[in-house]
């Protein structure tokens, strides 16, 4: 089996669900004869037509809302956001229409909503954004965000089955630069289980995307220090997978949490508070967070680089638990 | 090939639909509104007696844009209503039990008191459900909701229809302009309703737009519009029939125009302070839709003043029935408010400080069965 991109792997579970499934179909802004900003969608329109590869206007809410309609209809629709960060556009319509469907109504709303997220690439302001914890506070949306080429095939054939929204972030800085061999057969990873990246006694990592790629480069270096450095990698946002994130706790009694989004109110704050209600008498040290500045992303590498998390200050705040 | 945006064809020879109706379908019209306006006035009736958990929401005085309008569909064809389209609702086959169950809150009704007024659906399969798709407050967002509904037609190659209703206010919406424009580039069979009644909560519609009038947008989004009388249940009919047809047929998009006027606030809490001394009084006295049909009916129709009382009778009496099942219905169970969040997982566990309620009995049987509709009011 060759080795393929996160790229080819997201576009390849879009593929073998158009394949086997005709009520799946795609819209999006340029995702057709394009095929998209990124190219994830390039050759769809051509293999299933413009009837199943929607080419639509500028409107996130207008192709959210269409996407909710056709789902009540039984179509399961993956939309395209061309950048996560105009997702904000569509906040209303996912978080009171979709999330709220099956709820107060019983309208069933099987979607994808899927986009190039992250930093690390000198986007600026509005293509770096990591919008996460806008819609996990949301209950009805799942939210995904994967960091392994495997992860994002599996994820994303796993959301498409789904019969809720799934709200499915790719990571942009992982596109063409994360390779994997796909597992062969129907792969698919189920939504709400985290992943150990890395096994380790001494420290427990915790993060999710392009951060798991950071935390592994940290725990080869503390490593040659003598530190054993467990990494866990999320996947899964919404739901959380709790068993996961308190058995490392149970294990190595010191956590940091990483993510690239920024400090406060980010998924590090629920993911502590958690830790603290259910394992206080396993902690040997606070619970630590390395994540973004509270400031909008800028676009100088200078700048950029300062603002989001790098290796050394995962180093340095492993360091600090070590030595609690 | 009709024209690609703007004002539709006139007429012409063609006959006007609404008149060409026979008597017994007139009567349809008239009886469908009568039990609007009788059903809400039972709703005040309940709001006072502190049945009604929430805000009460009338049509009082455009009730024959809602029943004209929804009339001109078929049953495969859906639906999408605002706050003040309870008669459309009814004519879609929503029935009374259900509305006042969703006003009192109750555990059986349509939404399991999750829910207000009219905010329910039934869509799907045709044949199998009734056709419409409750809204949600956000206004203008059913618009692309029901571009999504009508792109799915279009797939499948179903001839179904969609219609939606906005309000003047809700055309200054983004969704609004998204909605209608993404289904107009798609050729959707989509039928877009503006209930033009002068008022948005307390904004008259001067405020609302610098547009002379709506119906002119229709040439901004290149789709065929179309404006009428909304107060005259015959001319909606035929005007909302003809855009309907024309949709099914494939000529794309149609946005229509209802003049009307909301004759209550906003709901019943609102005082209305903010409208001209008169204005109201002089659309009762001379506009109220009802009474100028009744004038149709009795002096062009020719119908007995007596057919006109027997219906009236047979809605009181519904009516009566309707409240007598929803004042019986059970509330919800505090419990029930864990299920169906997802899918899967169908059950919510409640959290630690309420780990003595007993989720044990909402199991996965007890929310697989739980979004079913009975159209006769409850399980």
């Amino acid at each position: 089996m060759a080795e393929i991109t996160y790229l080819e792997a997201i576009r390849e579970a879009l593929d073998e669900e158009m394949a086997r499934d005709h009520n799946v179909f795609l819209l999006g802004e340029d995702i057709g004869a394009f095929g998209g900003a990124f190219k994830v969608t390039e050759g769809l329109m051509k293999k299933y037509g413009e009837q199943r590869v929607i080419d639509s206007p500028i409107s996130e809410i207008g192709i959210v809302g269409a996407a909710a309609g056709a789902a009540h209809m039984g179509m399961r629709p993956v939309v395209e956001m061309q950048f996560i960060d105009f997702i904000a556009n569509a906040y209303d319509m996912l978080t009171n229409y979709v999330a709220t469907a099956r709820y107060r109504a019983f309208l069933p709303t099987p979607m994808v909503v899927r986009g190039p997220s992250g930093g690390y690439v000198r986007g600026g302001p509005f293509h770096s954004q990591n919008p996460e914890a806008g819609f996990i506070h949301t209950p009805g949306l799942k939210v995904v965000y994967p960091a392994t080429a495997e992860d994002a095939k599996g994820l994303m054939k796993a959301a498409i089955r789904d019969d809720d929204c799934v709200l499915f972030f790719e990571h942009k800085y992982l596109y063409r630069r994360i390779k994997g061999v796909m597992p062969a057969g129907d792969h698919v990873v189920p939504i709400g289980k985290a992943r150990t990246a890395r096994e380790g006694r001494d420290v427990s990592i915790i993060t999710y995307a392009a951060t798991v790629h950071k935390s592994l480069e940290a725990a080869e270096k503390l490593a040659a220090e003598g530190i054993d450095v467990e990494v866990i990698d999320l996947r899964s946002l919404a739901p959380l997978d709790d068993e996961a994130i308190f058995n490392t706790v149970r294990k190595t009694n010191r956590v940091l949490i990483v993510h690239e989004d920024t400090r406060t109110g980010g998924i590090a704050g629920e993911i502590t508070a958690r830790i603290n209600e259910s394992c206080f008498a396993y902690l040997d040290a606070p619970v630590l967070r390395v994540t973004a500045h509270d400031i909008p992303l800028p676009y100088a590498p200078q700048l950029e680089d300062f603002v989001l998390p790098q290796v050394d200050d995962i180093v340095t705040a492993v360091r600090r638990l070590v030595g609690w | 090939m009709p024209p690609k945006s703007g004002r539709a064809a006139s007429r012409g020879a063609q006959p006007h639909l609404g008149e060409a109706l026979p008597i017994e379908r007139k009567l349809e019209l008239y009886y469908w509104m009568r039990l609007t306006r009788t059903l809400e006035e039972r709703l005040v009736a309940l709001y006072r007696q502190t049945k009604v958990v929430g805000g009460l929401f009338r049509s009082l005085g455009q009730e024959a844009d809602a029943v004209g309008s929804c009339y001109a569909l078929e049953q495969r064809d859906v639906m999408s209503p605002l706050i003040r389209n309870l008669g459309a609702m009814l004519v879609k086959g929503a029935t009374p039990v259900e509305v006042l169950k969703q006003y009192m809150a109750k555990g059986d009704s349509p939404t399991r008191g999750r829910e207000l007024n009219i905010h329910f659906g039934d869509i799907g399969e045709a044949g199998k459900t009734r056709g419409f798709l409750g809204q949600i407050s956000p206004l203008g967002d059913m618009v692309p909701v029901m571009t999504g509904v009508t792109m799915t037609f279009k797939m499948r190659g179903e001839d179904r229809v969609g219609l939606v209703y906005v309000g003047d206010g809700a055309t200054s919406t983004g969704a609004f302009h998204e909605g209608i424009n993404f289904a107009a580039v798609q050729q959707l069979p989509l039928v877009v309703v503006i209930e033009n009644n002068g008022y948005a909560y307390s904004t008259p519609t001067s405020k609302q737009t610098a547009a002379a009038q709506f119906v002119d947008k229709a040439i901004g989004y290149g789709v065929t519009g179309e404006q009428c009388d909304g107060n005259d249940v015959l001319a909606v009919y035929d005007c909302t029939k003809r855009a309907v047809d024309r949709a099914r047929a494939g000529e794309g998009v149609q946005l229509l125009e209802f003049m009307t006027y909301r004759r209550k606030g906003h709901a019943e809490h609102d005082n209305q302070s903010y409208v001209p001394d008169g204005e109201i009084e002089r659309w009762a006295a001379e506009n109220d839709p009802i009474d100028r049909f009744v004038r149709v009916l009795l002096d062009r129709e020719k119908v007995a003043q007596a057919t006109l009382d027997e219906i009236d009778a047979r809605v009181a009496k519904e009516v009566d029935a309707a409240t007598d099942i929803a004042e019986a219905s059970p509330f919800p169970e505090p419990l029930d408010a864990m299920i169906g969040v997802y899918a899967d997982p169908p059950v919510e566990k409640p959290l630690w400080f309420r780990e003595g309620a007993d989720v044990s009995k909402l199991g996965k049987e007890r929310a697989e069965g739980w979004g079913t509709f009975d159209a006769k009011g409850g399980k």
